[in-house]
């Protein structure tokens, strides 16, 4: 029997980014707050301090920061047709548990989506027509327009101190910037970040090639900066340890560098960690959120009773306790019917290594220190001969040159003894890497569901997750590949080794944490889960925030996307809900 | 706003009798009651009243929050207005004669601990308003802690003969040699704001050197240093303004406050008004710097330092520190202090740079500088040797100047710094 807990205005389940923003935002309203985090408290010191965190066999290899798959875990297959199994260990993606979430070990690669991606099937079915579209791609507009989204793009941007050149500015195009990005209504928080030599070399070729390469928007911040919340950062050192580390000395922009002093000082705001919350308690209509059921430490559960309840964890754990909730109706995708589940996404990468004469210290660098073309991403080229949806971004990024999983051998390489060190030697300060970075499309038979035979620590259904690549994710990965291969042969490598994204998606080895869907956006509650307010359409006092509310996924690394919604959502609530509870759409 | 203002009662009570400021404001702002207990709360600030009469996650005011002093650890008491455990049966004599003479109702001597050797200099008006203004706040039942302290200091009454010894009584006389804004500071310093019960060196018996104000003292495992007019390891080389930048925000391009100084930052001088921060500022600048001769003898740029312990040192900075503090020792502005020119390395004791190094500190944290950036601690990976070359290079590199530190200091701050941990 659940003890009962004195009520608070809002509660936030999961305390990440996404939490942070709103925790903020609605703290600033004069809300009473409480964020419930499933993870331990974590802070730039003592938990990422520098010297410290630079340990890549603690946190890169053993994922100290991570998820713990023996506590939490999800079941996973290909299609319909096979059985799903529990994955024991974290493979393609790492979600985070403890307070900062994922937004503690990102690398910082902030983008925004294309003014087109938020219109992805309206505008491809002007531009190419319907029948473009194959008839199991389940794509659709996100209910919210680039032009709307761009205030809070730019806030999320001057949260976090983001460097980086601008290529459109009110519509005038700058050169050095990307030339195909939405127009900005100002600069970048902050210059660019250095460059490393391997992004100077690809910009070189990429220029020669004839494409407009331009310096990657970085949370890593270029200089010293004091941000929205009077919140001051530091400057980047480049010790290239930011994917799976904290950052030790301020310069990686997370809740942690640039919510948490503000907002945890508040006497409006809590946080509790160690909490799970298992389920979200409707009344007896069930049009109206009561509060959560969360489970402590020792076992013991507790109702918290809440006026507004936000899902703040990650994409899939939304999906997943609105499932166990029995909030919005399931997606069949057999009959096609159902929402919750529906249009799961993620990215398809590939790469092609370089390898050169020269020296180019891949140890100097920072998670979102690299330089991009975009020719290739979005509707930025014309998709008529290719006969695939989507894109993707072409990178070189100088992330770090850490020994045991940033290295990069020729194919011929011996794999183990003398050969493979000297291999290394002769190797390891002359590479780079060239990344391209897919957008995936939703599908009929991708979907996120309740798993029928595999229960959590609590007795509860785990999430089972259903996808696999689709010959248009192929067809576009491989033109990526392509290009990027055309790129590193000018570069004047002495080799090249194109790994190409083959074969049926697997789980197993590393791809990206960009998981997508599930709780989609949109205009029509058969086709979605929230409204463009990221409100739930069936409890108008349930919102529900994070990728999961992608319709399908962009060509892009999705954070900078989901700080955006977080404080359009936000506005949302503080301009019009809390005037007028309800539903801020109507159905 | 007028009624918060220190300047107002503190020029007018201290000054108008000398006729110093001849065009002062007559003495205003006493003819409401919240006037009075508007200026009595920004007291409570200036004197930095909460810090110690509120225990960490205890109630407001209530006491009970344990202070160490060198001859055991005392309790601070409840001051809130209940009857019975606080002081709500005071008379306003009482408290005025507990602050100007430290003895309480019962001809009960305080230990000086409670800073009435600095509290005695404030004028009857402005404890009065102290008292006005502690009667506004919530009653909390709380018992006070008795004292830990061995024979014979146990017994109150040898506070009578500490008194005789080292105790000076009476309200604070205006310098009318000086301007009334040095005046005002001078109030603030030697008053309320009893900067000299830290930053002035102690006798065995606890009380301050008279004879060496403010030249730098311990408090609670930290070298308080010197607010003289030194160039190294004094406010030389500050400017007014970058005294009051850091009392108003905690950090200036100089230093940043941590420890007990963070505290004092963020409870009480970031509350206080530019004009009487500004005050401060020029009283401090005003105070002669110490041993200039001795100092430059004894510690000639490393010159007299080991040089293989100046490259050890610099190896561990070069691992360890430059990655903050920058390879030329001059951090970044407004992030993380410089250490090259910084009055805490070169202080005559390093007590405070070896405990940081150890321990690791938050900066303080104010409404304008709200971060609280952080050191981490070095305790777990560097040994005792290694933390003394650290310190011996940054003392004398960049221009520093500062005695080598032996590894056996180390070892005692590290102990001491376990000690207060597990306390």
């Amino acid at each position: 029997m659940a003890t009962k807990l004195p009520p608070v205005d809002v509660v936030l389940v999961g305390f990440g980014w996404t939490a942070s923003i709103l925790g903020q935002e609605l703290t600033d309203a004069g809300l009473q707050v409480l964020a419930l985090e499933r993870g331990s408290f974590r802070d730039t010191v003592p938990d990422f301090a520098t010297t410290q965190i630079q340990d890549e066999l603690r946190y890169a290899v053993r994922n100290e920061l991570f998820e713990e798959p023996e506590r939490e875990t999800l079941t996973f297959r290909n299609s319909a047709d096979q059985t799903a199994l529990p994955m024991r260990h974290l493979g393609s993606f790492k979600p985070a548990a403890g307070a900062g979430g994922a937004g503690v070990h990102w690398n910082g690669q902030n983008w925004r989506f294309l003014p087109t991606d938020f219109m992805m099937r309206s505008h491809t079915e002007q531009r190419y027509g319907k029948r473009f579209i194959p008839e199991d791609m389940t794509i659709q507009d996100w209910g919210v327009t680039y032009d709307e989204l761009e205030p809070f793009y730019d806030r999320f941007e001057y949260l976090c101190g983001i460097s980086g050149q601008a290529g459109n500015l009110n519509g005038a195009i700058h050169d050095g910037g990307n030339p195909f990005e939405g127009p900005r209504k100002r600069a970048f928080p902050l210059p660019p970040l250095a460059r490393s030599y391997g992004t100077v070399l690809f910009d070189k070729a990429a220029k020669e090639a004839g494409y407009k390469p331009f310096p990657c928007p970085a949370a890593n911040t270029s200089k010293p900066y004091k941000n929205i919340y009077g919140v001051q950062m530091g400057e980047c050192t480049y010790c290239g340890f930011c994917e799976w580390f904290g950052c030790g000395n301020y310069s990686k922009s997370s809740p942690q560098t640039t919510v948490f002093p503000v907002l945890l000082e508040k006497d409006n705001f809590e946080l509790r960690t160690h909490m799970s919350v298992t389920k979200v308690l409707l009344d007896s209509s069930g049009k109206r959120a009561t509060g959560v059921i969360y489970v402590d430490p020792q076992g013991r559960e507790f109702e918290q009773p809440a006026d507004l309840v936000i899902l703040t964890a990650f994409a899939q754990h939304n999906v997943h306790l609105l499932l166990l909730s029995g909030i919005g109706k399931p997606y069949d995708p057999t009959s096609g019917q159902g929402v919750v589940g529906r249009n799961y996404a993620y990215q398809i990468t590939s790469s092609v290594d370089v390898f050169l004469n020269e020296i180019v210290n891949p140890f100097m660098g920072a998670g979102a220190l690299g330089q991009a073309i975009d020719e290739f991403n979005g509707d930025n080229f014309d998709h008529g001969p290719q006969k695939f949806v989507g894109g993707g971004y072409i990178a070189l990024w100088t992330t770090g040159g850490r020994p045991i999983l940033q290295h990069h051998l020729p194919k011929d390489a011996p794999k183990w003894g003398s050969g493979w060190k000297k291999a290394m030697a002769d190797n390891y300060l002359r590479t780079v890497s060239i990344a391209t970075h897919g957008s995936v499309m939703s599908y009929r038979d991708a979907y996120l569901d309740l798993d029928p035979t595999y229960r959590d620590e609590y007795g509860n259904p785990l999430l089972r997750l259903t996808f696999d690549f689709h010959d248009n994710e192929h067809r576009m990965s491989d033109f990526l590949t392509d290009k990027a291969a055309g790129i590193a042969k000018a570069m004047k490598a002495r080799d090249i080794h194109v790994k190409q994204r083959k074969g049926h998606y697997t789980i197993v080895p590393y791809q990206t944490t960009h998981n997508t869907g599930g709780a989609i956006m949109g205009t029509d509650p058969r086709t979605s889960v929230v409204n463009r307010y990221l409100q739930s359409w069936d409890v108008p006092n349930l919102f529900v925030v994070g990728s999961c509310a992608f319709p399908q996924n962009a060509g892009y690394n999705p954070t900078g996307t989901v700080g955006a919604l977080a404080y359009w959502a936000a506005n949302a609530i503080r301009t019009q809900y809390l005037k007028k509870q309800g539903p801020l759409v109507s159905a | 706003m007028n009624a918060r203002r220190l300047r107002v009662s503190a020029i007018a009570a201290a000054v108008a009798a000398t006729g110093l400021l001849a065009a002062a404001p007559a003495l205003v702002a006493r003819e409401s009651s919240h006037g009075s207990i508007e200026r009595g709360r920004y007291l409570v600030y200036a004197g930095d009243c909460a810090a110690c009469h509120t225990d960490e996650r205890g109630q407001l005011f209530a006491g009970g929050r344990p202070i160490p002093t060198p001859f055991g650890t005392i309790y601070s008491t409840n001051i809130t207005p209940d009857p019975e455990t606080g002081i709500g049966n005071w008379t306003s004599d009482d408290f005025y004669r507990a602050m100007h003479e430290g003895v309480a109702p019962g001809d009960r001597r305080l230990y000086p601990a409670f800073p009435y050797p600095w509290y005695t200099k404030l004028t009857r008006a402005d404890v009065d308003d102290i008292r006005a203004y502690l009667s506004t706040l919530p009653a909390v039942k709380q018992a006070n802690k008795p004292s830990e302290l061995p024979w014979p200091f146990s017994m109150r009454e040898v506070m009578a003969g500490w008194n005789a010894l080292y105790f000076k009584q009476g309200t604070f006389k205006p310098n009318p040699q000086k301007s009334a804004e040095w005046n005002l500071g001078a109030y603030l310093v030697e008053g309320a704001g009893h900067c000299g019960s830290c930053h002035s060196p102690k006798n065995f018996a606890g009380a301050p050197k008279r004879d060496k104000a403010f030249q730098g003292g311990y408090g609670e495992h930290w070298y308080a240093t010197s607010l003289g007019g030194d160039l190294h390891d004094g406010l030389g080389q500050w400017s007014v303004d970058d005294i009051v930048r850091y009392l108003k925000t905690g950090a200036n391009a100089r230093a940043a406050a941590f420890g007990p100084m963070a505290e004092v930052v963020h409870d009480s001088t970031q509350h206080l008004d530019a004009d009487d921060l500004h005050a401060i500022a020029v009283y401090l600048k005003d105070l002669p710097p110490h041993e200039t001769g001795t100092r430059s003898a004894s510690a000639n740029n490393g010159n007299n330092v080991d040089h293989d312990r100046l490259a050890r040192g610099r190896g561990v900075y070069v691992d360890d520190c430059a990655g903050c503090h920058m390879d030329n020792g001059e951090g970044i502005p407004g992030v993380f202090p410089p250490l090259k020119g910084n009055s805490v390395v070169q202080a005559q004791d390093p007590e405070t740079v070896v405990h940081i190094v150890l321990s690791g500190e938050k900066t303080a944290v104010t409404r304008e500088n709200p971060t609280g950036l952080a050191m981490p601690a070095f305790d777990w990976k560097l040994d005792d040797q290694a933390i003394a070359d650290l310190v011996t290079y940054l003392r004398n590199d960049w221009g520093n100047h500062g005695a080598p530190v032996d590894r056996d200091k180390v070892a005692s701050t590290r102990s001491t710094i376990v000690a207060a941990r597990t306390r």
